[in-house]
């Protein structure tokens, strides 16, 4: 537990600067994050669920926190052109873990009654938004990042939708991290659509210099019944970059979720998804993408919980892992009693182009009701011989040849986003990757 | 255009070729028949350069240049096509994008500018026409669900897109219908000039109604043992290949 109680000992050192910093909901749940964290400690490999990521070694250096929210500036001029051409998005800031607005955030006026912006705001001038909500989702019980990250975040995002309103126009939330010292990162984020209600919530994640982030990040989604909801969370670092999120999902009946988790870009990434169908004729649709050379690392687990009936979940995940990059997928479905008339299917597909290059691969289906239709599917190998070799006598040269045939396998993926300009940038910034050409992440200036 | 001289040739450690012979001239077509076994894939895919196989003798040059030390690629760039017996399928590789990055890499190698897109789309109509094949197929993946038929006159329709000099049918024939067979023939029949030269494999006399050979070899154990008119064609149809290894056993003895 020793590198838990340095953690400990920064909490109770500082607990009055982090509340100070922070409001509301936010504080309530510090006791309790703090029972917990102390009870199970933070995740190692000796558990199953981080078999390939040993997550508490990543707290073991000595980062820097910023609990006194001191003002961290950012260049948002640069992060501005991360803007996805012919797309227009409500912009939003996270100046690493503290919400910022900006200038360049554009002003539209959303419909009445929307909540989007700080969390922080949210819990203190709005708690009939956050107290119902906040908490309730993260399972802090068990060992995970919940609890730490509920500890020490102070700030974040909240986007609340009410019943029946449809916000047309995707929203974006940049994090921007900027800082003179190595640092660790705890945000959150919580997203509540009401009865009926549909957004769109485009996450970027971007490191605008060469020091190492630890970032901690705890997404909370409330889908109310026949909502729609798309969350892409991408994210684009460096290799000095550790980052280990956490989002759960609870599906109201009829609601409609599509999530994709974009790795193109990191140093050490776990990324938990836990999605529970709380009614009956939900739909998910969870997909990810992940690229990565060097030592670079990227684990994918997720966790669908069919608890009731005639729900459907399908799961695309795709790596292509060169050098001595690794990679880890862990799917688990779980079809409950009475979750009669369930549509499942999963797939991890994975190639790797190195001898070197590592992928782990564990798909889990448990099913305890006899009226379903569930499948899983996994694949690790490399590029089709067959296929270089025709696109080669055709005058492609390998290495062209090579980059189309990787584009074409995660080009599956990116063509399950409904956002069209999303999906052409997406195409783009892919083809860069493999290119080489976004060798390291130059914030958001390489979305261009 | 082609020249091939005592060209030997092995797969992981089995020699298959052992000894090739061949000239082809511009405006020829020249037949290369054989028994099953006897080297004619081999023999195509060592000219186009397939990695699996090992040049172990010989040399081989087109239009002058030596063609075994280029690559796959480059060789395509020269003007050297092969039409696969078994097309590849390319799961989310247009057949637009797939066509376009093609030419557009030949033209980078002979110092031409990308093809314009509107001139490309009308490129691409032109030959499409030419081959009878679907506007419909251009969005889809490279011959990904399309029929047998339908894969080889992709190929042709890919061969008159790419305008080589020397294109090499490896058993276009098989696996085709009378009608497909016909579209096919007819297609490399009118991208045939007296500058453009092509190498037909087939098992069957039946594909060399349609294309007409100037010049038929017999391949047997990866050696060429009779070179003859288009007579012979016919002949082998009549009487088989047995007569022919015969003929070249007796002269060994």
């Amino acid at each position: 537990m020793s590198v838990e109680k340095g953690y400990i000992d920064i909490f109770l050192q500082n607990r009055a600067l982090v509340e100070k910093g922070s409001a509301g909901i936010m504080n309530s749940l510090r006791d309790k994050a703090f029972d917990c964290l102390a009870q199970y400690g933070l995740p190692h490999n000796r558990l199953e669920e981080y078999l390939h990521t040993d997550v508490s070694k990543w707290f073991e250096p000595d980062w820097g926190m910023n609990l006194a929210r001191l003002d961290m500036p950012v260049d948002f001029a640069q992060a501005f052109k991360c803007s996805v051409p012919n797309l227009s998005t409500q912009l939003y800031f996270l100046a690493n873990d503290a919400f910022a607005s900006s200038d360049t955030a554009s002003r539209s006026i959303l419909p009445d009654g929307v909540f989007a912006g700080s969390l922080k705001q949210a819990a203190l001038e709005r708690p009939d938004l956050t107290d119902g909500f906040y908490g309730r989702l993260a399972d802090m019980d068990k060992p995970g990042i919940a609890a730490v990250n509920t500890l020490f975040a102070q700030d974040g995002f909240m986007l609340y939708v009410p019943d029946g309103v449809v916000l047309d126009k995707p929203l974006q939330l940049i994090t921007l991290l900027s800082s003179k010292v190595d640092l660790m990162v705890n945000r959150r984020i919580l997203v509540v659509l009401g009865r009926g209600a549909q957004a769109k919530l485009l996450l970027c994640d971007h490191a605008l210099d060469a020091n190492s982030y630890l970032t901690t990040q705890v997404i909370e989604v409330f889908a109310g019944q026949d909502s729609a909801l798309e969350l892409y969370d991408l994210e684009e670092t460096h290799t000095a970059n550790l980052r280990v999120s956490e989002l759960y999902v609870s599906q109201g009946a009829g609601s409609r979720v599509a999530v994709d988790n974009l790795t193109l870009h990191n140093g050490r990434t776990r990324n938990t998804v836990f999605v529970t169908f709380d009614g009956r004729g939900a739909e998910l649709s969870l997909n990810g993408i992940a690229v990565a050379d060097k030592s670079q690392h990227v684990d994918n687990m997720t966790f669908v919980d069919h608890r009731v009936a005639d729900c459907t979940s399908n799961e695309l995940f795709k790596y292509v892992l060169d050098d001595s990059s690794t990679g880890a997928f862990a799917g688990k479905v779980l079809v409950r009693e009475g979750a009669q008339n369930t549509s499942s299917q999963q797939t991890n597909r994975n190639i790797c182009l190195t001898r070197e290059a590592r992928m782990f691969t564990q798909p889990q289906l448990e099913i305890y009701a006899d009226d379903v239709k569930c499948s899983h599917g996994a694949t690790v190998g490399q590029l089709d011989d067959k296929a270089l070799f025709y696109m080669r006598q055709r005058g492609i040269p390998e290495q062209e040849a090579r980059m189309m045939l990787m584009l074409a396998f995660v080009g599956e993926v990116i063509g399950k986003v409904e956002l069209e300009p999303l999906r052409d940038r997406l195409y783009r910034l892919v083809e860069k990757r493999f290119r080489g050409e976004l060798t390291q992440c130059e914030g958001c200036r390489a979305c261009r | 255009m082609l020249k091939i001289e005592n060209l030997e040739a092995e797969i992981n450690g089995k020699q298959i070729l052992k000894g090739i012979n061949l000239e082809v001239n511009a405006g020829e077509v020249h037949a290369i028949m054989g028994p099953n076994g006897s080297g004619k894939s081999t023999m195509s895919n060592v000219l186009v350069g397939h990695p699996a196989y090992q040049v172990t003798g010989g040399k081989a040059t087109f239009k002058g240049k030596d063609l075994l030390s280029m690559s796959a690629e480059e060789r395509s760039h020269e003007g050297l096509f092969m039409s696969f017996q078994y097309p590849v399928e390319i799961p989310g590789v247009s057949m637009t994008n797939f066509m376009r990055t093609a030419i557009n890499e030949k033209r980078k190698y002979l110092g031409l500018p990308p093809m314009a897109p509107t001139e490309f789309l009308k490129f691409i109509k032109e030959k499409r026409d030419m081959v009878k094949l679907d506007a419909k197929f251009m969005n889809r993946s490279v011959n990904e669900g399309f029929s047998g038929g339908e894969k080889k006159r992709n190929e042709i329709f890919q061969m008159a897109m790419l305008e080589p000099s020397l294109s090499i049918l490896d058993e276009t024939d098989s696996g085709l219908d009378i009608d497909a067979l016909r579209i096919v023939a007819d297609g490399v029949n009118r991208l045939k000039t007296p500058e453009t030269s092509v190498i037909v494999i087939t098992h069957y006399q039946r594909l060399l109604d349609y294309i007409k050979p100037d010049i038929v070899h017999v391949l047997y154990q990866g050696r060429i043992i009779k070179t003859a008119g288009p007579e012979l064609a016919l002949e082998l149809e009549e009487r088989g290949y047995d007569w022919v290894i015969k003929e070249f056993e007796e002269s060994r003895n």
